[in-house]
């Protein structure tokens, strides 16, 4: 059941991402991607009876936050260039 | 058995609140749906007994990953054209691509699991075990873990000089 639920949470992520227009609320989405794949982490960890998942978690928790502080300053600074939070905007990269 | 149906519940509550991220306007208002799902996932890992992970996930999640976005929307009040328009052109191939996609996920993942065992397992991780296991086996790790903070944060200051120098 919690495998179902975590695939969800990661379907819904990734439909996130791929849908909404907002940069940050797309960034959000992708936090939610990854708390899906460690639900999915905890809950294996739980059936195998080994620590080492918990362990796993907790540097996925690590790294999703190095993530954060390095995202946040690039939207920011995307964001003052352009004034404008629309994905459109961002389109001169197209070739 | 008021454990398991405590898990359904916080569970049912974290897609309740995955689902309102991808419909609410307002970037904060999806920031608190963002906060409820991950709150109802500690709810989660504390019933599986996994309360190290569910504490981590309160602290590091919501309390540091969630403030700084929250931090983040109220420093851009930019209403653009994401404002009227929720979604991009991608609505509908997205939906059918992920459909397609959870299809398949769900065909292989069907194949290979063995048969679920009780939603709510007895082991308990506590403190103990896991630090014991986390600085024993795993200190190699950790260690590579920190060099990889030092260098997010030596990241993070160069891009803000860059930012600093295509002002000035």
């Amino acid at each position: 059941m919690l495998i179902a639920v975590s695939m969800a949470l990661f379907a819904l992520g990734l439909l996130g991402v791929i849908v909404r227009r907002n940069v940050l609320i797309m960034l959000m989405c992708m936090e939610l991607m990854l708390n899906g794949v460690s639900l999915s982490l905890v809950a294996f960890a739980q059936q195998m009876a080994s620590v080492s998942g918990a362990v796993l978690v907790f540097l996925i928790f690590v790294v999703a936050t190095a993530e954060i502080a390095i995202a946040i300053p690039i939207v920011l600074l995307l964001v003052r260039h352009k004034h404008a939070m629309d994905l459109d905007a961002y389109a001169d990269l197209k070739g | 058995m008021i454990e398991t149906l405590l898990i359904y519940l916080f569970a049912l509550s974290s897609l309740v609140a995955a689902v309102l991220m991808l419909v609410l306007r307002h970037p904060m208002r999806v920031a608190l749906a963002l906060i409820a799902a991950m709150m109802s996932l500690a709810g989660v890992y504390a019933l599986l007994n996994v309360h190290v992970i569910a504490v981590f996930q309160v602290l590091i999640y919501v309390g540091a990953v969630m403030v700084f976005m929250v931090y983040a929307i109220m420093l851009l009040d930019v209403r653009d054209q994401s404002f009227t328009r929720r979604f991009s052109g991608l609505l509908v191939p997205g939906i059918v691509g992920l459909l397609l996609f959870l299809a398949i996920l769900a065909h292989g993942l069907w194949r290979s699991l063995p048969a679920p065992a009780g939603v709510a397992g007895g082991t308990l991780f506590g403190v103990k075990d896991f630090s014991v296991a986390f600085l024993n086996d795993y200190w190699l790790h950790f260690e590579l873990v920190s060099v990889l903070l030092v260098a997010a944060v030596v990241a993070a200051l160069a891009v803000l000089q860059v930012g600093r120098r295509g002002r000035g």
